[in-house]
């Protein structure tokens, strides 16, 4: 029996322990996941991390140096890229310039040696559904960028893949086309019921589009997880910072009583939080060191005079920065502890650098990682 | 390809000879084996031939080269040297600024001669020398109207010797000064010169520290180039009479029969040429400036003053008429009668015969039927060894790599005399490269000389295309599901043909204009046009000399327009 192509057989990924070097540089080591069938993965990373090594893999671009890959219970670890069944759309479309709309789209068409007839309906449907019908005698070059992405996906879906593969499809769109093809890309996801796996260094993106994200540095999987998870729940110092803002500070446990933690970040600064929010890497025995994370966004302005509550700041503003929608506040509580506060604008006068103001941290607000 | 029904099929089965690492091997191992056979093998055999005195081991020859009682040699590698580097400084200065005053200044006649300046590119190498006698020599066309012009007794200056090798060599190889310090300039990103501006640089400053240190590497580049194809120059020593260059001394050693002598001198002008080579290649990976930043224009000074613009135009048009003299010269001297031109500054009778003669007499059509054949044959093999390799070196990650880009260049540094008795030498015996057949002799060996010297010609401007288009492409077309062979034939071959047909016209009419390896390997039965115009010019037949270099100029003159187009266009448009 040959390879089925008709009829869209989605299936799932596995990588078991896969880990690729090139020469002697490490490229990703040791991932381990398991993408459901019909999941939007991201694997997100700054540059450099590994994220594409991986991608490619699964691409068959490169094979790893140890582990085994399989398309749901089928094993791909060495079948050559042209074999796998995998659409994918690369970081700078890698569109045919020699050929129009239609022929880049049929490409995958031929190469199965569909008929001239099934060929163009095909097409033609995969246009209409990237909103690219009436474009198929364009040349490449006769196409803006975010129609030269929409071409390159539609490229990618017409041969029913049964994995979509999506390296940085943003990175080249302007701001606004980002977010509106941002929007495409996942109702076209939703609607095909299709196994995505996206890599992408833009945690906003990723947050906003994925069922699961792997946060990855220097070729190691950091945390694998819902967005919930990983923005509120982050494994370690670098997810924590990498995936949105967040005030990491260090400091020493001095007290545990019952489910709280009291952890002394300066004299003047104590943050009493919950055992519960704690990494697993995190350890809260007395006197040990720890990295307590807070988001900007979960401080709290408090009045200076009232009386004493737990986790009270009181501190200088450096910087004030009104961004519309947001205030953000840069500011010292003592020499080398700096907290950053957002508040929503409702209006009220924006405080200036040299203004004092007083924070209240919320307890159960306070994160700890290792 | 029943992947879905086998999961536990073992690795060995499922990989296809292509996606095999070890496929790459398959694809280089004929064309290591190619340069083996028409590159190193040819040259070891000479090496090996010099280092045999009367069939045993000997350093004879090379204590002969050296010795200080004959010292011809020695002469002749000292000439070698000394009008080379002559070449590189006055080819430096006129090309560099004809670039400068062409890519900075906006004066009258500055489109036209951007263009002209590039005609000596158009000259085949004996042409252009023949067109500089016939100027410039002693009977040439200028110095008699000169001294007919002011009555004098003697003809004022004339073209010869020495001067006039260097003179043919700075009109014919400031090309290559002009076109890298050209692009260079154009290149220059105009806001690091504005940036240096304002942070204080007076005009004097930004030249010394911004501009020159970023031409210095186009500059170098040139100059090693030019000094390599100075020392490899043969045809204008030939046509001056400077026996003593190495490529004469080589040349007279072959036709006085003494091939040891010849291997020798090959041998040592072969170490000079690729040791140039290296150290060009060293320099070129040590300085690369390349432009950071997109889009660059340079803008132009205009011109403004009266005098200025008076000056600029009659310089303009004596530059205009030096450079299309030489081609002028040759269309008209290929309308004269044969034999009629004698003292008369201009030839006094004129017949349109030669160009009928070309087309219709057998003996005439017979040499531009042979360099097309032998032409053809050497590019045929040009493109499919040229493409093949481009597309390994650019494309894929072997052993051997930069062994393989070396041998590639080096025929294109070994002066053409050294390829023509490095194949002398190699195959006037049977060997397993020539499939035990002697070739020397035999209508295969020119065309063999042509691939061989024009081996990098296809190679270079097929992997410029290549290194342009984006890999990734390729990569889209096998995630697609195209074999590596459907997706070289539809993808990466379309892509990168402007390149492969500029590379392919360009390799075959120089295989036409080809004479310092044809003179040395040429048969009776298979005269190139090159060589028959030589013989012509011997038996004082200008008129039909000229008119067959006026074809080969013709056919060059096509070539280069439509390369440029080819090259010229958006590397996307589809040709």
């Amino acid at each position: 029996m040959h390879h089925k192509r008709g009829g869209r057989k989605v299936s799932g990924v596995t990588l078991e322990h896969v880990s690729k070097t090139f020469g002697e540089a490490k490229g990703v080591e040791n991932v381990h996941i398991d993408i459901k069938q019909g999941e939007f993965f991201t694997f997100l990373g700054p540059s450099g991390c590994g994220k594409t090594t991986t991608l490619r893999m699964i691409a068959g671009f490169y094979y790893p140096s140890q582990g085994i890959i399989r398309f749901g219970d089928m094993e791909m670890t060495n079948v050559p890229p042209h074999k796998r069944n995998t659409g994918m759309v690369f970081q700078n479309y890698a569109l045919f310039p020699h050929m129009t709309v239609f022929e880049n789209i049929a490409f995958g068409l031929q190469v199965r040696k569909m008929s001239k007839q099934q060929i163009k309906e095909k097409v033609e449907q995969a246009q209409k559904l990237v909103h690219l019908d009436g474009y198929s005698d364009r040349r490449i070059d006769q196409l803006s960028g975010g129609q030269q992405q929409r071409v390159a996906l539609a490229r990618a879906l017409v041969i029913e893949p049964s994995i979509l593969l999506l390296d940085e499809p943003l990175s080249n769109l302007d701001a606004k086309l980002r977010e509106e093809t941002r929007y495409e890309i996942k109702r076209l996801q939703l609607e095909l019921g299709i196994t995505t796996i996206y890599v992408t260094h833009d945690q906003a993106e990723a947050m906003s589009m994925s069922d699961r994200i792997m946060v990855m540095q220097s070729g190691e999987v950091q945390q694998i997880g819902t967005p919930h998870e990983i923005y509120n729940k982050p494994a370690n110092r670098f997810v924590a910072s990498f995936i949105g803002e967040t005030n990491i500070w260090e400091g020493i446990v001095r007290e545990v009583t019952g489910n709280e933690v009291l952890v002394e970040i300066h004299q003047s600064l104590m943050l009493k939080g919950y055992v519960e929010n704690a990494s697993s890497s995190a350890d809260l025995s007395v006197g040990s060191k720890i990295a307590v994370s807070v988001r900007p966004e979960v401080i709290e302005q408090c009045n200076s005079n009232s009386e004493e509550y737990d986790n009270k700041v009181q501190c200088e503003i450096t910087v004030s920065e009104f961004n519309g929608a947001s205030v953000n506040y840069m500011c010292n509580v003592a020499e080398n502890v700096q907290i950053k506060a957002m508040f929503i604008n409702q209006g009220s006068r924006v405080k200036q650098s040299g203004e004092s103001i007083a924070f209240q941290i919320p307890k159960e607000s306070i994160y700890f990682v290792g | 390809m029943n992947l879905q029904t086998e999961p536990t099929r073992t690795l060995k089965q499922r990989r296809s000879l292509v996606s095999s690492k070890y496929f790459v091997y398959v694809l280089v191992a004929p064309l290591f084996f190619i340069l083996l056979a028409f590159v190193i093998f040819p040259m070891f055999q000479t090496f090996l031939q010099s280092m045999q005195m009367e069939g045993s081991f000997s350093l004879a020859n090379y204590a002969k080269f050296f010795s200080l009682e004959h010292t011809s040699n020695l002469e002749a590698l000292w000439t070698s040297i000394y009008i080379s580097v002559l070449s590189v400084i006055t080819c430096g200065i006129v090309g560099i600024s004809m670039a400068f005053l062409l890519e900075r200044y906006d004066f009258p006649g500055r489109k036209i001669l951007t263009v002209l300046a590039m005609v000596p590119m158009a000259l085949p190498p004996l042409i252009g020398v023949l067109s500089f006698t016939f100027l410039y020599g002693e009977s040439g066309i200028i110095p008699r109207a000169l001294k007919e012009l002011f009555q004098l007794q003697q003809v004022p200056f004339s073209l010869k010797g020495i001067w006039g090798v260097i003179v043919v060599h700075t009109f014919t190889m400031y090309t290559y000064f002009f076109m890298t310090a050209s692009a260079a300039i154009k290149g220059l990103d105009p806001s690091l010169e504005e940036a240096a501006a304002s942070l204080g640089a007076n005009r004097l400053r930004v030249w010394r520290k911004i501009i020159l240190p970023m031409l210095t590497p186009s500059i170098v580049a040139s100059s090693l180039l030019v000094f390599m194809v100075s020392m490899a120059s043969y045809t204008a020593p030939l046509i001056f009479g400077i026996d003593r260059t190495m490529t004469m001394q080589i040349y007279l050693s072959r036709t006085n029969g003494s091939l040891d002598m010849a291997a020798t001198q090959s041998t040592i002008l072969s170490i000079v040429s690729v040791l140039f080579l290296l150290f060009m290649r060293w320099y070129q990976n040590a300085r690369n400036y390349q432009n950071q930043s997109k889009g660059v224009s340079v803008h132009r000074t205009e011109v403004k003053s009266k005098a200025g613009r008076y000056l600029a135009m009659v310089l303009s048009t004596l530059g205009v008429i030096i450079l299309m003299l030489p081609i002028l010269v040759l269309v008209l001297l290929s309308f004269s009668k044969d034999g009629t031109w004698t003292i008369q500054i201009l030839p006094p009778e004129y017949t349109v015969a030669h160009y009928v003669a070309l087309f219709t007499d057998a003996d005439t059509w017979g040499p531009i039927a042979t360099s097309f054949k032998l032409s053809s044959l050497a590019t045929i093999g040009n493109v499919i060894f040229g493409v093949a390799a481009a597309y390994a070196m650019v494309r894929m990650n072997f052993k051997g790599k930069t062994l393989m880009d070396v041998l590639i260049m080096l025929p294109w540094a070994l002066p053409g005399t050294v390829v023509g008795i490095n194949l002398i030498t190699a195959f006037s015996e049977p060997s397993v490269f020539s499939f035990n057949q002697v070739l020397v002799g035999t209508v295969w060996i020119i065309p063999l000389a042509y691939f061989v010297r024009h081996l990098p010609l296809v190679f270079r401007s097929t992997s410029a295309t290549l290194m342009q288009t984006d890999h990734s492409v390729e990569e889209a077309a096998r995630n697609l599901g195209a074999s590596w062979w459907y997706s070289f034939r539809r993808v990466v071959f379309p892509m990168a043909l402007s390149g492969i047909l500029a590379g392919t016209l360009l390799a075959f009419v120089q295989g036409i204009g080809e004479f310092v390896a044809s003179i040395l390997l040429f048969t009776p039965s298979n005269t190139p046009i090159s060589v028959e115009i030589f013989q012509r010019m011997y038996a004082f037949e200008f008129g039909t000399a000229c008119a067959y270099g006026v074809l080969q100029v013709v056919l060059i003159i096509i070539v280069l327009f439509l390369s440029k187009k080819l090259t010229g266009d958006s590397a996307g448009s589809a040709v």
